[in-house]
């Protein structure tokens, strides 16, 4: 029981950092990144490219990886994006969306469909002893990363001058401007650092889990339901209920397998009845 | 006479359904179109894209070049075409992409449709169509069984037969014990099924079954749960295909089961399965194969040349394949005609050993293609000695035993 939770807990490690991502991005633009889960496969496949191809280790990729990926990020957000914010949402919902199947094709084209083999990095082989059971080193590693992540963010967020800019921005982006702030000047950085989280998560992924074109596709829609749960836009929120998710998720599994795939659905659809804004999202918050 | 009298009723039907097309631009009145169309309905894009899709278009190409160069000016025609469409996996594109083919492009026969609803559906399509559908992709038994008709004919393996040589085998070995993980759709829920059955039938009991839901990527609560379970289990057997099963496997070994002394047992496995997730991952576990590349002389010489033009080793399906192609063209030949009544008279009841089915016979009740099939176990990495090189053989399951007896529920029609 407690080793399940464990495990759902986990399983919630991606899910909020991939919650995470969407949310500053969705917070500081307002744009809703159906890329996401692309930008997390090709996360993936980097590590996967770098071990097959130049012998780079998971260390190497677990910081490389997140950070081209991040530069990818801002040059999408200059070049593409931008562009289409003073539109209607609608522009960016289907120039992101449109991009995660290019993506995800062009992977497919050059890969195949067939998953991709990543070995556990060295040293992390073993289990470690909890106390109460033993769990693979691996997934406690995933765990630790996560909340160190999310942890960080949240410091980043509520503790300096930019994590002022970011929250006000995201909240009362108007006012915000009006007092004076260039809010501009964050949405790329911003954009880019939403876009290395997805990747960060993709190459902790690639040990654990299958690594091909679709593995993105598949996880973004629960991702998106965890948003929606945490409240959209709501950076806390989302952290809070990728982890909720996953245990509930993990727990579903063990007690109502038949259920389980619906189950987040049905959690979300409760949520949205009593609080329509989300959990931790504001009534009034322009969503 | 009664030749003649088939030709004309060829004709006459010919004819009635403007099959004929370009009208007599040849001598050979009793080919329609004067050229024989095989048309590969598959996955060139999904799930099932690098295990068959493309390749199995290769593998038909090569079955018709070999076909010519057997028959030479014999052949009852050179003029053979491979036309082939990508049906996603969806039922509705399949049946829509089976009827263009058979109408607008004068498919003679349709070959693979892997995903047993869009196979289903296809099977519909022959049916009222009146052509030659050969199912190779496809596992689900009621192709040969509720849903069987004159045109469709089953190739190369079913749920009944993975079930059979691996839910079996491994009771025998001592594993009496189970525990099942199943994806939650059609194809999972027949591989439960048979599972179930063939365990039972050879005296071990399932502990407990659960439905995961799919596509999945997490299975680690029902992994967890294994060595929990009263008894316990002493092999999870898993139904799960694909990027799912890479999934599962990969958790399997995160979570040491094999040192608690919980087994593996896969339902389905394909070779490229063992390609994604490196053989050490999978070391030990048995399945039940239908065609393994290094298995003979014969199958290799053959994967020699499919690699040469596909560059890769073949998996079972691009075998199944040349081997349901090459079939095709041979009754065609035998009969004289690619009229369907003509052909399926021909198909019915032959018995062969080509490259891909050894003591295959196509059984007439119910158009299923037995088969001696494998037991495979996959190879730990230290022996593997060349690219693909993952099975060895444990034995062979002779034809009779593979696959189940005719279905009362098949009727013909």
């Amino acid at each position: 029981m407690l080793e399940q939770a464990f495990n759902g807990l986990v399983g919630g490690a991606f899910l909020a950092l991939l919650a995470l991502g969407l949310a500053v991005i969705f917070g500081m633009l307002g744009v809703v990144n159906f890329a996401h889960g692309a930008f997390y496969m090709l996360g993936a496949f980097g590590a996967y490219v770098l071990l097959d191809s130049y012998g780079v280790s998971f260390w190497v990729a677990l910081v490389a990886v997140p950070l081209a990926l991040g530069v990818a990020g801002v040059v999408l957000e200059r070049l593409f994006v931008r562009r289409l914010t003073p539109l209607d949402p609608l522009y960016n919902f289907l120039f992101t969306f449109g991009l995660a199947l290019i993506l995800q094709d062009v992977v497919k084209r050059q890969y195949g469909v067939q998953s991709q083999p990543y070995p556990r990095p060295a040293g992390l082989d073993g289990s470690v002893n909890l106390g109460l059971f033993d769990y693979p080193a691996y997934q406690v590693f995933v765990l630790a990363v996560s909340l160190a992540v999310c942890a960080a963010v949240w410091v980043v967020l509520a503790r300096t001058r930019l994590g002022m800019i970011v929250r006000a921005a995201t909240e009362r982006p108007e006012l915000t401007r009006a007092l004076g702030i260039d809010v501009g000047r964050w949405v790329t950085p911003v954009f880019g650092f939403g876009i290395a989280l997805a990747g960060l998560a993709g190459v902790l992924a690639a040990p654990m889990r299958a690594v091909n074109p679709l593995m993105g596709g598949d996880l973004i829609v629960t991702v998106f339901a965890v948003v929606v749960i945490g409240g959209l836009g709501s950076i806390f929120g989302s952290v809070a209920a990728g982890f909720g998710i996953g245990l509930v998720s993990a727990l579903g599994n063990l007690y109502v397998p038949a259920l389980s795939q619906t189950l987040v659905f049905i959690l979300m659809a409760a949520v949205l009845l009593w609080r329509p804004a989300g959990l931790f999202g504001r009534e009034d918050a322009p969503a | 006479m009664e030749v003649l009298g088939k030709a004309v009723a060829l004709t006459a039907t010919c004819a009635l359904l403007a099959a004929c097309g370009g009208g007599p631009g040849g001598g050979g009145g009793k080919i329609s179109d004067d050229k024989i169309v095989l048309a590969v309905l598959n996955d060139q894009s999904g799930v099932y894209a690098d295990l068959s899709g493309k390749s199995s278009v290769t593998a038909v190409e090569m079955a018709v070049a070999d076909w010519k160069a057997r028959l030479g000016d014999d052949a009852v025609t050179t003029d053979i075409e491979v036309v082939s469409v990508d049906h996603q996996n969806k039922p509705d594109i399949a049946n829509s992409k089976a009827q263009e083919l058979y109408d607008r492009q004068r498919a003679d026969v349709i070959l693979d449709v892997p995903t047993s609803s869009a196979a289903l559906a296809v099977a519909n399509v022959a049916k009222s169509k009146k052509k030659i559908f050969m199912d190779v992709g496809a596992a689900t038994t009621a192709l040969e069984g509720e849903q069987c008709n004159k045109y469709t004919f089953h190739y190369g393996y079913n749920t009944y037969m993975l079930a059979n040589g691996t839910g079996a085998t491994v009771t025998r070995d001592g594993a009496k014990n189970w525990y099942l993980v199943y994806p939650d759709y059609a194809f999972g829920q027949d591989m439960e099924a048979s599972f179930t059955d063939a365990v039972k039938g050879a005296g071990g009991s399932i502990v407990r079954s659960d439905p995961a839901p799919f596509p999945n990527d997490n299975f680690s609560t029902f992994l967890l749960k294994a060595p929990g379970l009263s008894p316990k289990p002493q092999v999870i057997g898993t139904m799960q295909a694909g990027g799912d099963l890479v999934n599962l496997v990969k958790q399997y070994n995160e979570y040491k089961l094999r040192d608690k002394g919980i087994g593996l047992a896969v339902g389905l496995m394909f070779i490229t399965d063992i390609h994604s997730l490196g053989p050490d991952a999978l070391a030990g576990t048995k399945f039940t194969d239908a065609w393994y590349w290094n298995a003979t002389p014969e199958n290799r010489a053959w994967a020699d040349e499919f690699q040469a033009k596909a560059g890769k080793r073949p998996s079972f399906p691009n075998a199944a394949n040349y081997s349901a192609a090459t079939q095709y063209l041979d009754a065609v030949q035998r009969a004289g005609t690619d009229g369907s009544d003509a052909v399926v008279e021909e198909l019915e009841g032959h018995a062969f050993t080509d490259v891909f089915a050894k003591n295959g016979t196509i059984r007439p009740e119910d158009h299923l293609l037995t088969h001696d099939v494998s037991l495979a176990q996959v190879k730990p990495k230290s022996e593997v000695t060349e690219p693909w090189d993952y099975e060895k053989i444990l034995s062979t399951i002779p034809a009779a035993e593979a696959f189940q007896p005719v279905s009362p529920d098949c009727s013909m029609g």
